[in-house]
């Protein structure tokens, strides 16, 4: 297949043709007998590992097996925002390496991806928590990040808008990431998809893993609703599924998957620069370049596959809104979704090497 | 969401505290060593379908239940108190 690569002038040309030169942007085979890799889960994390195995690798006989189309699962129902401001070991440096891999993913893809890195706002409402704030702006410089500890008067200069004098939570300052924001979580998906495509990988669509074949110890490969597909290492990569995956090659996993909602509400004039984030009310918000209001709180609080949650927090997550932001009641919110989140029992990053 | 109390009726959700797997109530003896308490603390079972429950009726009778929902539907399939459950262990 001819490899097409975007720019303006393509564009250009295509706008003035007709669009009729457009590519499909990736093939779709039919899968082969066997492949030295195989990854479970076409979603932002599988074709992300099927691409740099690819380019930083080279490591190319590799298939991507995905249940239903590619980016069709968790990494659509997100709320879009990537940050570096993290403070454990382990959480820290990966989200530190992630945020790195998105500054020039759009020119290494050749895709845009919609990177906007306007800021990441934390708030703080005490002397307390302000002391918390200088402590995880130093660690987060510390590894070479970015963050501006940022007095009362600087933030209300920033954000003004925001209620500064709430009674329980008034507004003493906050930590700035500038380098973080936010970014098109759909395009990533297709980027590292086209990516991956180009360098060899195969990309399989409606191809459900039903099984693994293992004897003494060793994956041979995966049963799948397309037959069996012969692997010398399989990666799995279902954020949602993990449980049921894994359990099928019979491991237990130290995971409980929880919902996580999201509302956006209709499209308004910008208002709102950055991704603010109000951790004592578990309310975050951001602007989409549509302009729709892009908010989201806490997990409901229990086990769910249901990619929905309940009303009382959505409740919680409105309070949390006017609380912060009085003048956001006057939008309406136009969808509200849940994404599902495979929870580690400890809440934070999990490693654990088998023998 | 709502749940059945046993004793106090249907109530909403927000009256309950969730705490996790039921598998909690299970929890082995001081000396069982460091495999079981692995299991007992990190490991679940994490199904997609029924998936037995412990609630808190926090804002009600204060009971502990044993609740088997359905995580895909979030429909309550059973409501138990957790005191008359682990009587019948017994």
């Amino acid at each position: 297949m001819e490899k097409m690569r975007y720019s303006g002038f393509q564009v250009l040309l295509n706008g003035l043709t007709g669009n009729k030169g457009w590519r499909p942007m990736w093939r779709d085979p039919t899968p082969k007998s066997e492949y030295d890799v195989v990854i479970i889960g076409g979603g932002g994390h599988g074709l992300a590992t099927a691409y740099y195995l690819a380019r930083k690798y080279a490591i190319t006989n590799v298939a991507v097996l995905e249940r239903g189309y590619l980016g069709g699962g968790n990494v659509g129902r997100n709320t879009t925002i990537v940050r570096a401001n993290y403070m454990l070991e382990g959480s820290s440096q990966f989200y530190s390496h992630s945020l790195k891999l998105w500054e020039g993913l759009e020119r290494e893809l050749n895709y845009n991806t919609m990177l906007s890195q306007r800021g990441c706002l934390m708030l703080g409402h005490s002397d307390g928590q302000m002391d918390a704030l200088a402590r995880r702006g130093n660690m987060m410089r510390m590894q070479g990040d970015d963050a501006e500890l940022w007095g009362r008067d600087e933030t209300r200069r920033h954000v003004p808008y925001l209620d500064f004098d709430n009674a329980r939570f008034p507004i003493k300052g906050g930590l700035m990431h500038w380098r973080g924001g936010t970014a098109r979580h759909d395009a990533v998906a297709w980027g590292y998809a086209r990516g991956a495509d180009r360098r060899g990988v195969d990309l399989i669509q409606n191809c459900e893993v039903t099984g693994f074949r293992i004897e003494r110890g060793r994956v041979l490969g995966v049963e799948t609703s397309r037959g069996f597909i012969g692997a010398g290492k399989v990666g799995v990569s279902v954020a949602g599924r993990s449980s049921q995956v894994a359990a099928m090659a019979g491991l237990r996993l130290p995971i409980e998957s929880h919902v996580l909602q999201a509302f956006v509400t209709e499209g308004l004039k910008p208002v709102i620069d950055n991704v603010i984030s109000f951790g004592m009310g578990h309310f975050y918000i951001s602007q989409s370049d549509k302009g729709g209001l892009v908010f989201g709180g806490d997990l409901d609080g229990y086990n769910s596959y249901a990619q929905r949650g309940n009303l009382p927090m959505a409740e919680h997550v409105a309070e949390a809104g006017m609380a912060l932001m009085p003048m956001i009641g006057k939008a309406r919110v136009l969808r509200s979704w849940g994404g599902i989140m495979d929870m580690s029992m400890g809440l934070a990053h999990y490693r654990q090497n088998r023998h | 969401m709502r749940l059945k109390c046993p004793l106090c009726g249907d109530r909403d959700a927000r009256e309950f505290h969730y705490r996790g797997a039921a598998k909690l109530m299970e929890r082995p003896e001081a000396g069982a060593g460091e495999a079981a308490f692995y299991d007992y603390v990190y490991l679940r079972e994490n199904p997609v379908g029924a998936n037995s429950e412990l609630w808190f009726h926090e804002l009600g009778c204060r009971a502990w239940l044993c609740v088997s929902r359905d995580v895909s539907s979030h429909e309550i399939l059973s409501v138990e108190l957790a005191d008359a459950v682990k009587r019948g262990q017994a």
